[in-house]
């Protein structure tokens, strides 16, 4: 990412000082490549193999009502903004099909109406965000695990992707996340928020919820579910977009 | 053969000499100077993590719509901070900062950050990476401390100098900049003692566990830690307020050593040897 400003870069720079920076950047060890890989990618494998020790699959944890937020703002991308979302949006997603494929028995794909019918959970957890501010809300959908185990993954699977509709700069949004938060009780796809369908804003018609990581791999407007062996060949490789695009460590529970 | 001294030539040498003394062991050494740039790493990658979000709040949840204690900001061309409801203008320093002929609008300037180009994926690298060098660092130091007695022998106070009378006759001697010498300088003093066990006991673990409360998957695993600091905003409140009074207690130990004889300390932590100073006459 020598000397590019990334548009990440460039709204943060926004909402932390007004305006945006746009200095000679991305030069010292930071961005060498060598000590990159070497030293400052230690932190991400420790704490992921550390925390995975530790945390075991215990939950996060859950608040009260009265804890909320009143008022959970939104971030990244609040509307995908393309020709095909709005339809689907146009018709409050009733045309809308969640795909779930790639390693699986029996690729299928649910209607909105589907998923609302099979059992939900809902929970009232606390949104972190990468950049330091939480928001406490109210979240309603499937769990993820009984998707998989409806569809049945093949043996060779080892991470689940996220196919998102909206982009930056026509770059797709997508995440993925590793098999032991795929299966946590708690990671679901969730359709409503605070008790009422999920707004554009925040995801519509579908969100994930991963509760035990950071806002980026909370993945909105989810078009498609996609069980993988490597990660090398999704996207820029890197696992998810923000990953790609500007370095963020895939594994983000803290 | 005509007499060169008056005095006899060993007491003489005794009066002018100023003994040796072995203080700082190696662990220790190695310690210091591991810790200095750690926290060195850890405090300008954590300013730049603040960068990208400069409020903080009390309480589980935190957010723009929340009511901020703390704001570093811009507005326009001016920069402020914000603390409760006293505002103070910054510009120049925080908020809106100048590089080379341009302003620039993050909350800490270039120069006190790591990377100094607004980046939160490299911060937190640095962050996140060097926090484990941090933790094995005072981790390592409580083990040979204890087990060396170096804790228990040097830098615990007696009794006797707990007492209020002594504790402030040791103020009033630091704010006369009357410092030990000779032999009494063998030993630290007593807010010498108190403020390195702060920071060893209290300061450090508390800025370690109240990182760890930012982290959703140790919240998960330990949620006692959201109980002890009262949420995850307030812990990343402590976290801030700590890491300020680390700055502090760094610009006070640089201060001490400029003051009582920057060359022979800056010595003694490389070397162990310490030159204690001239006895007053």
């Amino acid at each position: 990412m020598a000397g590019v400003i990334t548009r990440r870069e460039l709204i943060a720079g926004v909402a932390a000082g007004g305006s945006s920076i746009a200095l000679s950047a991305c030069t010292g060890p930071t961005y060498n490549p060598i000590f990159q890989h070497n030293v400052l990618s230690l932190g991400e494998w420790l704490n992921y193999r550390v925390h995975r020790l530790i945390e075991g699959n215990a939950l996060a944890p859950e608040f009260t009502e009265s804890e909320m937020s009143p008022v959970f703002r939104t971030n990244g991308n609040t509307d995908p903004g393309t020709q095909e979302y709005q339809k689907l949006a146009g018709n409050e997603f009733a045309d809308w099909r969640l795909r779930i494929d790639g390693l699986v028995i029996s690729p299928t794909s649910y209607s909105l109406a589907q998923l609302q019918a099979m059992p939900s959970r809902t929970q009232i957890t606390r949104h972190d965000c990468v950049e330091g501010w939480s928001a406490i809300g109210k979240w309603t959908g499937v769990q993820l695990s009984r998707l998989l185990d409806q569809v049945g993954l093949q043996p060779n699977a080892r991470f689940i992707v996220f196919h998102c509709a909206d982009n930056f700069d026509g770059t797709p949004y997508y995440e993925t996340i590793d098999l032991v938060d795929a299966f946590h009780p708690q990671t679901l796809l969730a359709y409503a928020m605070n008790n009422r369908p999920l707004s554009i804003g925040h995801g519509a018609p579908l969100r994930l919820r991963v509760e035990r990581q950071l806002g980026y791999k909370q993945a909105k407007y989810i078009m498609r579910v996609e069980a993988v062996a490597f990660l090398s060949g999704i996207g820029g490789g890197q696992g998810g977009y923000w990953e790609d695009e500007a370095g963020y460590y895939w594994y983000a529970g803290i | 053969m005509t007499i060169l001294h008056r005095v006899p030539l060993g007491e003489r040498a005794a009066r002018v000499a100023r003994p040796v003394v072995y203080r700082h062991r190696l662990p220790t050494r190695i310690w210091h100077w591991v810790n200095a740039a750690v926290i060195l790493v850890m405090l300008m990658s954590g300013l730049m993590i603040f960068n990208a979000h400069p409020r903080l709040y009390w309480g589980q949840y935190g957010a723009n719509p929340d009511y901020s204690w703390l704001q570093i900001g811009n507005a326009g061309e001016q920069g402020f901070l914000r603390v409760g409801d006293h505002t103070i203008g910054t510009t120049g320093i925080l908020g809106a900062w100048g590089a080379g002929d341009q302003t620039v609008y993050t909350a800490f300037p270039g120069w006190l950050t790591i990377p100094s180009a607004y980046d939160l994926a490299g911060a937190r690298h640095w962050h996140l990476t060097f926090a484990w060098l941090f933790v094995a660092a005072i981790a390592a130091y409580w083990i040979f401390g204890l087990g060396n007695h170096h804790i228990w022998r040097d830098m615990l106070p007696s009794s006797h100098e707990l007492t209020p009378r002594h504790i402030l006759e040791d103020i009033k001697n630091h704010a006369l900049l009357r410092f030990p010498k000779g032999e009494a300088a063998r030993r630290y003093n007593t807010l010498q003692k108190l403020s390195y066990l702060g920071v060893v006991f209290v300061l450090i673990p508390l800025q370690i566990l109240t990182g760890l409360t930012m982290s959703p998957a140790m919240d998960a695993a330990w949620p006692w830690l959201l109980d002890i600091f009262g949420g995850r905003q307030s812990a990343r409140s402590i976290h801030f307020i700590l890491a300020m009074l680390l700055v502090l207690f760094f610009l006070v130990h640089i201060l001490m050593v400029v003051l009582v004889g920057p060359i022979n300390e800056i010595w003694s932590m490389i070397t162990g040897n310490y030159r204690l100073p001239r006895e007053r006459r």
